[in-house]
């Protein structure tokens, strides 16, 4: 029951934010909504007894590319742009792609609803106490079944910190 | 009617989720004043430090300052830019001042007190949710609408992005000899192998220490938020309650930083050799006691030299004070009944005792050293820091290894880590002190130029 | 060239960009004349190019009083008292300059009483400048805590002063021919207390600032100014000094009773913001070595010679200068054998200092100015008079 609730509240704030940020004129404010879906998102792996999952994805959504995403935005002065209404031209091809996408979803929901014994159902979190310690049991399986995938990513993040240092650099 | 009520509270007080409730709202009442009254010791500090005396006037030795000074923020009159982003202008300091209070929910400052559950992840959820605070000082920044204030705030976000990685690179230090990110068992690791594991990892310490300088804004890395520069900090256009909330997340922070550097590294609430037993053990226990009482006697003895009869009174009711508290502290010692008592509250009072002498030493240095220049601040965390910590992360590994593998002594392994480190560290302080003086050349031979 | 000013800030700061021809940014920070940094009402406006200083421009005036032209209508005796609000940090050596020079025109000299006196206090005040200059330079870097043991030790200076002649900052000691106040009975004493625990409390400020790395690296290499230009701009005093130029008007030029004391000229060597400091640090001991001598040698006898109650010099005109704490203080007196000058021309260091500014802040980063406008040491009551 009370997983129901939380997992509901935080399900609301996460949709909610992510159409008041699609939907706001200002860039930072759009910004500021998916910082509260993405902390909404975390609220939710957190209901779900997943803690590493979401301190991590704090840090390195929210405080990593939240934090970037908000100093682009503050750098370049996006305002003068995002302030002129631009979205006469698009709105007819936008409405079609929208009714399409509705439709694909809502069939989807209505199948799913169709299953037997499945449909719709919050999962409840399991017991605290059958769980191995949350970090540990990431840690097994990113240094075990997944190491390839992880050392790959690691490869690929530092070439892209490299490049980045590289562009970057000039007389200060 | 009353038996719905009580069968409601009955109910209430068995769910797990009360206590933690309480004390988050116990946390979010007491913490300003806690702040206030930190805000206090280091204005007396300072004071102490400069041969001044400090705030004298309000109430006996400026006591009631902090009051004095939350009624005068309050009642400032709220002045909001003319082309600010109201909604984000509101939101800033509040977002700063949430993170910093939420950082503090799973500190345990006993084995008892944890606020919310011991959280898996613990030490991770205090620095993920401390970097939150950086939205705080971004958005104030761009909310004042001026540009300046706005490359303060980066300028400072910049700096705390940059010694996030040296300090979680210090933690991690500390976390591979703990072998788990929950705060309990961390303190548990360090009753265990009996030693703190300040001595273990020396240079982790000490990297984290300057590293939560930097995070919290504090001299000598305060450039961002420095009253004598040309570029206004983040701060500027808030005033009153606002600019009260910003300066409370500073505080709030400092304490967030001071008690994970001593649940990690100096031993959380164990008291000092906490795994001698015995006659030694019993007399270590006596020291809380011990101090407090010798601090009733300063107070008692001082109490007739106060000029003013308030003064007086105060004095005599710290006294008992102090005296009160270190009789609850002495009982579970010599009184077998009250030895439930004894972990709760001796482990309270080492806890505050390090947390309060770490913040104590983020003073000192405040008040010694002068301010770094940006590019300085920005050179010695990338330069310096966050290599010196790498290399630490890896050597403590390495000596792990050797420990358990190789079955080598541990604190002779992590010597050897702590000499490679120190080395690394040597060659890097020499590299920069030639590129320093090579600029210095440069700087002086072209007096000619321009 | 068209500018576009885009936003305003508070009182401190306020820039506007603006396009030059081709088409880079250029940014004018302005200064402005409130500001916690400039040491007094002055207004600095930076050309900034990024982060570094392109060019400057200081504007003065925000003080400005008029003082030479109240020269032209006071006697001389009356015109003693302005002289202390110009270097009003200094406000001895302010007099000792002014009553020389009118007694240089008027051909009389003070007894020798009165310049071992004149001598003795005003190294007592070079030295309380230099602390004050001291405790506003490490509080704009940073150092919080110089402020208040630097004030500490001019509070006893300033106790001596008041002691002798009733005020602590403008204090009219000086009169023209010599005293008007001898020597209290406790000047000696006093003065020996002060200097003895000074020489301790030096060492202190010594190892807060000298040896720290935070200290060097904010100071070392900043503002430097070479020999050769500090020459052509005119800059005296510890400024000149710092760029390796031994030049020193006490030992130069000899005034009051200077020829009869032993001291050293520090001399620096690359004339940046650190050899500034060390030179004025060293000065402050030789200050007080000149002291001790001083109150040794005080010799007995009158201390106000023969001038009159009615000061008319002859017709005539006269530079003379002396090595005040911020540098050369000149006074240019013309008179026309009437009891008020015909023109008074004073030659403030301050204000010659401070055009070395532009020079020595091209090419620092924004957080440098604030350094270099310290190291100046300028009093904005001396530049704008």
């Amino acid at each position: 029951m009370l997983d129901k609730v939380i997992f509901y509240f935080f399900a609301a704030i996460a949709v909610g934010s992510a159409l008041l940020m699609i939907t706001r004129k200002s860039a930072v404010h759009s910004a500021i909504f998916l910082t509260t879906t993405l902390l909404a998102t975390a609220g939710i792996f957190l209901q779900l007894r997943a803690e590493f999952l979401f301190i991590v994805q704090i840090i390195l959504y929210v405080g990593g590319i939240m934090v970037l995403f908000i100093f682009v935005i503050m750098l370049v002065n996006l305002d003068v742009a995002a302030q002129q209404i631009q979205y006469s031209r698009q709105k007819w091809v936008a409405l079609a792609l929208s009714l399409a996408l509705a439709g694909w979803v809502g069939t989807m929901i209505w199948q799913a609803g169709q299953l037997p014994g499945q449909g719709l159902l919050v999962r409840g979190a399991a017991a605290a106490e059958t769980l191995p310690p949350n970090a540990e049991a990431v840690a097994q399986s990113l240094f075990g079944p997944y190491m390839l995938s992880f050392e790959i990513a690691s490869l690929l993040l530092l070439v892209a910190m490299i490049g980045a240092v590289v562009m970057a650099k000039k007389k200060v | 009617m009353m038996n719905h009520l009580y069968e409601l509270l009955k109910i209430v007080l068995a769910s797990p989720y009360t206590l933690p409730v309480i004390y988050g709202i116990v946390i979010v009442a007491v913490l300003p004043l806690v702040a206030g009254y930190v805000v206090l010791v280091e204005r007396k500090v300072m004071a102490d430090m400069q041969a001044r005396l400090g705030p004298m006037r309000v109430g006996p030795h400026g006591l009631l300052q902090p009051i004095a000074d939350a009624v005068k923020l309050l009642l400032k009159e709220d002045i909001i830019p003319e082309k600010a982003d109201v909604w984000i202008f509101w939101l800033a300091p509040i977002v700063s001042m949430t993170a910093g209070m939420l950082a503090l929910a799973p500190v345990g400052i006993g084995p008892a007190f944890q606020i919310a559950k011991d959280i898996d992840v613990g030490i991770l959820f205090i620095a993920g949710i401390s970097s939150l605070g950086i939205f705080g000082i971004v958005l104030g920044g761009w909310a004042s609408n001026s540009h300046y204030s706005l490359m303060g705030a980066l300028r400072s976000a910049a700096q705390l992005v940059s010694y996030e990685t040296a300090a979680g690179m210090a933690l991690v230090s500390g976390l591979l000899l703990g072998g788990s990110l929950q705060i309990r068992t961390l303190v548990e690791e360090q009753a265990k192998q009996g030693v703190w594991f300040v001595a273990l990892a020396p240079i982790a310490f000490f990297i984290y220490l300057v590293a939560s300088i930097a995070e919290t804004n504090r001299a000598p890395f305060d450039l961002p938020e420095a009253e004598s520069e040309l570029v206004a900090g983040y701060m500027t256009e808030y005033s009153g309650f606002r600019w009260s909330l910003y300066f409370l997340a500073e505080y709030a922070n400092m304490m967030v930083v001071g008690s994970v550097a001593t649940t990690i590294f100096l031993g959380g609430w164990l008291r000092p050799f906490s795994s001698v037993g015995g006659a030694a053990g019993r007399a270590i226990d006596t020291v809380p006691g011990a101090l407090l009482l010798g601090v009733a006697a300063y107070c008692l003895y001082r109490a007739p030299k106060q000029p003013v009869t308030v003064q007086k009174l105060v004095m005599v009711a710290v006294a008992g004070l102090c005296a009160a508290v270190a009789a609850a502290l002495l009982a579970p010692v010599f009184v077998a009944q009250a030895l439930w008592m004894k972990p709760a509250i001796h482990g309270a009072f080492w806890f505050l005792l390090k947390v309060g002498g770490y913040i104590y030493l983020f003073m000192w240095l405040r008040f010694t050293l002068p301010r770094y220049r940006f590019d300085q601040l920005m050179r010695l965390g990338w330069y310096f820091l966050i290599p010196v910590s790498i290399v630490n992360v890896m050597g403590i590994g390495i000596a792990l290894v050797l420990h358990w593998e190789r079955g080598m002594h541990l604190a002779l392994a992590l010597g050897l880590t702590t000499l490679m480190t120190l080395v690394v560290a040597g060659f890097l302080v020499r590299a920069e002190l030639k590129r320093e003086e090579q600029l210095r050349q440069a700087a002086t031979g072209d007096a000619y130029a321009g | 060239m068209a500018e576009t000013t885009q936003n305003g800030a508070g009182p401190a700061g306020g820039g506007s960009v603006q396009q030059t021809l081709l088409g880079a940014d250029e940014l004018i920070l302005n200064m402005g004349p409130q500001h916690p940094s400039t040491h007094g009402v002055l207004r600095v406006k930076l050309k900034l190019d990024g982060e570094r200083v392109a060019g400057s421009e200081c504007v003065i005036g925000y003080l400005h009083r008029g003082v030479e032209k109240i020269a032209e209508h006071r006697t001389y005796q009356q015109f003693a008292p302005y002289v202390d609000r110009m270097d009003y940090v200094a406000a001895v050596s302010n007099g000792l300059g002014y009553c020389e020079t009118v007694e240089k025109l008027m051909g009389v000299e003070a007894p020798p009483r009165a310049k071992v006196i004149r001598t003795l206090l005003t190294e007592l005040q070079r030295i309380a400048s230099h602390l004050l200059w001291l405790a506003t330079h490490a509080l704009d870097i940073g150092a919080l805590t110089p402020l208040f043991y630097c004030f500490r030790e001019r509070e006893e200076i300033l106790k001596i002063l008041e002691k002798y002649c009733g005020a602590r900052l403008t204090t009219h000691a000086f009169r023209i021919g010599g005293l008007q106040y001898d020597a209290y009975d406790t000047l000696e004493k006093d003065v020996e207390r002060f200097c003895a625990d000074f020489l301790k409390r030096i060492e202190e400020y010594e190892d807060l600032l000298t040896g720290n790395r935070i200290w060097l690296g904010r100071t070392r290499g900043v503002g430097v100014l070479s020999a050769e230009d500090a020459i052509a701009m005119g800059v005296t005093g510890p400024v000149l000094r710092a760029s390796g130029v031994q030049w020193d008007i006490r030992k130069a030029m000899p005034y009051a009773a200077y020829d009869q004391f032993e001291f050293d000229i520090p001399v620096g060597k690359n004339g940046d913001t650190f050899d500034r400091y060390v030179v004025r640090m060293e000065e402050m001991r030789q200050s007080v070595r000149i002291c001790r001598q001083a109150i040794e040698k005080i010799p007995a006898g009158p201390i106000l010679a023969k001038v009159g109650k009615v000061l008319k010099p002859p017709v005539g005109e006269v530079y003379h200068a002396i090595e005040a704490p911020k540098g050369e203080l000149g006074y240019y007196i013309v008179s026309d054998g009437t009891v008020q000058p015909y023109r008074v021309r004073i030659r403030p260091p301050s204000f010659i200092n401070l055009q070395a500014f532009d020079k020595m802040a091209r090419g620092h980063l924004v957080a440098d100015v604030v350094a270099i406008i310290g190291t100046l040491d300028i009093v904005l009551g001396e530049v704008d008079r």
